[in-house]
């Protein structure tokens, strides 16, 4: 194979992103879509070759904000991961409140969906032993009833009160609410958990409270009082955005930068600028290059010239395609299998958690949905075996 | 009006209301409501062993897309496209049509590979996952 077909099978996976368009968008990584001497290699799965293409790298892994790339895998596939992570992996919040008391100046429900948007972070092996639950509108089937095992009760009671000597520091001029009264401000950290004694009998140690205690959730003066109890339950970000364990879960394709003629002197500089600090560095043209007949580099020894050095960190504004003397010299892209995610958890889950959870509840829906295959259509027949096989490579690759 | 609403009796209720015994039968409950009894994959009228659409409840782009792309992969698949038919129902309709003059084309089998390489493939990333980042965690420590 030469030089010149490599380079070409290579850009097959480059989303090209020029001027005005954008080329070669969609994944052609499929049997027949080739011509058999225009085939790399096979483009049917094969579950040795998706694990020996496959390859993770982390570029940042703090508890609640991790990015990592995904690379030699299908968008659909990443995105499958993405739309999971927002909207289907498991969450605790405030579902049930009931207010017994209300005197402050927030509405009953202005105050419910405020406490219900709450970031809760608890025990993680408690959190884990709550079951799902599900919700129907009252007088229809199917729903779940409250109990301990999937509800857990939090209260706010407060009520505002003036502080000793406040009337007097407020006679004097004093206006900082904080000086005057207790209470004045009702933050997340004073929903206290009631634990049942049956969880407190499970797990000796759980507690639940919010993710930041410095949530503000009401104000209030002298006489007010807020009276509640909540309960929270597990749901997911499809029914509610509260539900969601993820604040942002995005991912992008690595940008590719491709300098197909040389940029020399003050256009270096000038190419520079049109990228983010730290993608494109300068190097001075060496004696071999300026030797290279045909290089664009002759007679140019020494000169400073443009360089790739970190496309990791490009947006692809396409800025350098705006101005003339770049044209041609250029070539933008994507990388099509490379995803670079960043994973922003609200608190409840680590971030490589609901990243790991996605993974389990893709595969859960399809081990589902073998089932309800069989009960459509009976189980395999003579191919029993071959099916027992596969998955039995797939328990391989538990381990 | 404060004091109306003091007093309301299912305030208390849901979790400390429930004897054990009343709580496990709850708990048999809860497990049977997650498997769910309702049949999730009906095949649309017109099929064929070789052409078939399926109508998936309760499944959208997720499952959707990523089926399509692995579907595809197979080399008896002639064409595998799916769809949400509307917006405001919960179906995702999956068209898989194969080959008639290939070995191992019936549609069924060709969905069933389809689901057990996406279950294999998940697998292979939580593996690749939780390698990388223990590594990560070693070289670097966790932040």
């Amino acid at each position: 194979m030469s030089a010149r077909t490599d380079e070409a099978f290579a850009r097959r996976k480059i989303i090209g992103v020029n001027e005005e368009t954008v080329t070669n968008v969609s994944s052609k990584d499929f049997p027949h879509h080739y011509t058999t001497s225009d085939q790399v290699e096979d483009p049917s799965w094969f579950l040795r070759k998706f694990q020996e293409g496959l390859e993770i790298t982390f570029h940042e892994h703090k508890p609640f904000d991790t990015s990592f790339s995904l690379i030699g895998i299908d968008a659909s596939i990443a995105n499958a991961f993405r739309r999971i992570m927002i909207a289907e992996v498991p969450t605790l919040a405030l579902e049930q409140v009931y207010i017994k008391n209300n005197t402050s100046i927030i509405h009953d429900e202005i105050l419910a969906q405020r406490l219900g948007l709450v970031p809760l972070a608890g025990d993680p092996a408690f959190l884990e032993d709550l079951k799902p639950f599900k919700y129907v509108e009252p007088g229809q089937e199917g729903g779940s009833a409250p109990y301990w095992g999937n509800s857990i009760a939090l209260e706010l009671k407060v009520e505002c009160m003036w502080q000793e000597k406040g009337k007097e520091r407020a006679r004097q001029g004093e206006t900082d609410p904080k000086q005057l009264y207790n209470n004045s401000s009702i933050y997340a950290h004073q929903l206290e958990f009631v634990p049942s004694k049956e969880q407190t009998d499970r797990f000796p140690a759980c507690f639940i409270k919010p993710v930041n205690p410095e949530i503000l959730i009401a104000k209030m003066r002298p006489g007010q009082k807020i009276d509640i109890l909540a309960f929270a339950v597990k749901g997911i970000g499809e029914d509610h955005a509260k539900f969601s364990p993820v604040a942002t879960a995005t991912y992008r394709m690595l940008p590719v930068i491709e300098i197909t003629r040389p940029i020399l002197g003050a256009d270096a500089d000038k190419f520079a600028r049109c990228f983010n600090r730290g993608v494109i560095t300068k190097s001075r043209v060496t004696e071999e290059e300026a030797s290279r007949e045909g290089s664009g580099y002759e007679g140019h020894e020494g000169e400073m010239k443009a360089v790739v050095s970190d496309p990791f960190k490009d947006t692809v504004s396409r800025e350098c395609l705006r101005h003339p003397e770049f044209k041609g010299k250029v070539r933008l892209g994507r990388a099509m299998d490379h995803f670079i995610f960043k994973v922003e958890s609200t608190g409840q889950f680590t971030s490589d958690e609901v990243f790991l959870e996605s993974v389990r509840i893709l595969k859960q829906k399809a081990k589902k949905m073998v089932v309800h295959l069989d009960n459509l259509v009976g189980p395999p027949k003579e191919k029993t075996g071959d099916v027992a096989q596969e998955q039995g490579s797939a328990m391989d690759t538990d381990g | 009006m404060a004091s109306e609403n003091q007093d309301m009796p299912d305030a208390g209720g849901p979790v400390q209301g429930l004897t054990d015994a009343r709580a496990r039968q709850e708990e048999e409950r809860q497990d049977a409501i997650l498997v769910d009894d309702e049949q999730k994959i009906h095949v649309l009228p017109g099929s064929t062993d070789t052409s078939a659409s399926f109508e998936f409840l309760h499944e959208d782009h997720t499952l959707g897309n990523a089926l399509r792309y692995i579907i595809t992969k197979n080399p008896v698949v002639e064409l595998c496209a799916y769809s949400i038919p509307h917006p405001s129902e919960p179906k995702m309709h999956l068209r898989i049509q194969t080959f008639a003059d290939m070995e191992d084309n019936n549609v069924y089998d060709v969905l069933r590979k389809g689901l057990m390489d996406l279950q294999d493939l998940c697998d292979v990333v939580t593996e690749n996952f939780t390698t990388a980042r223990d590594k990560f965690v070693q070289e670097n420590g966790s932040t």
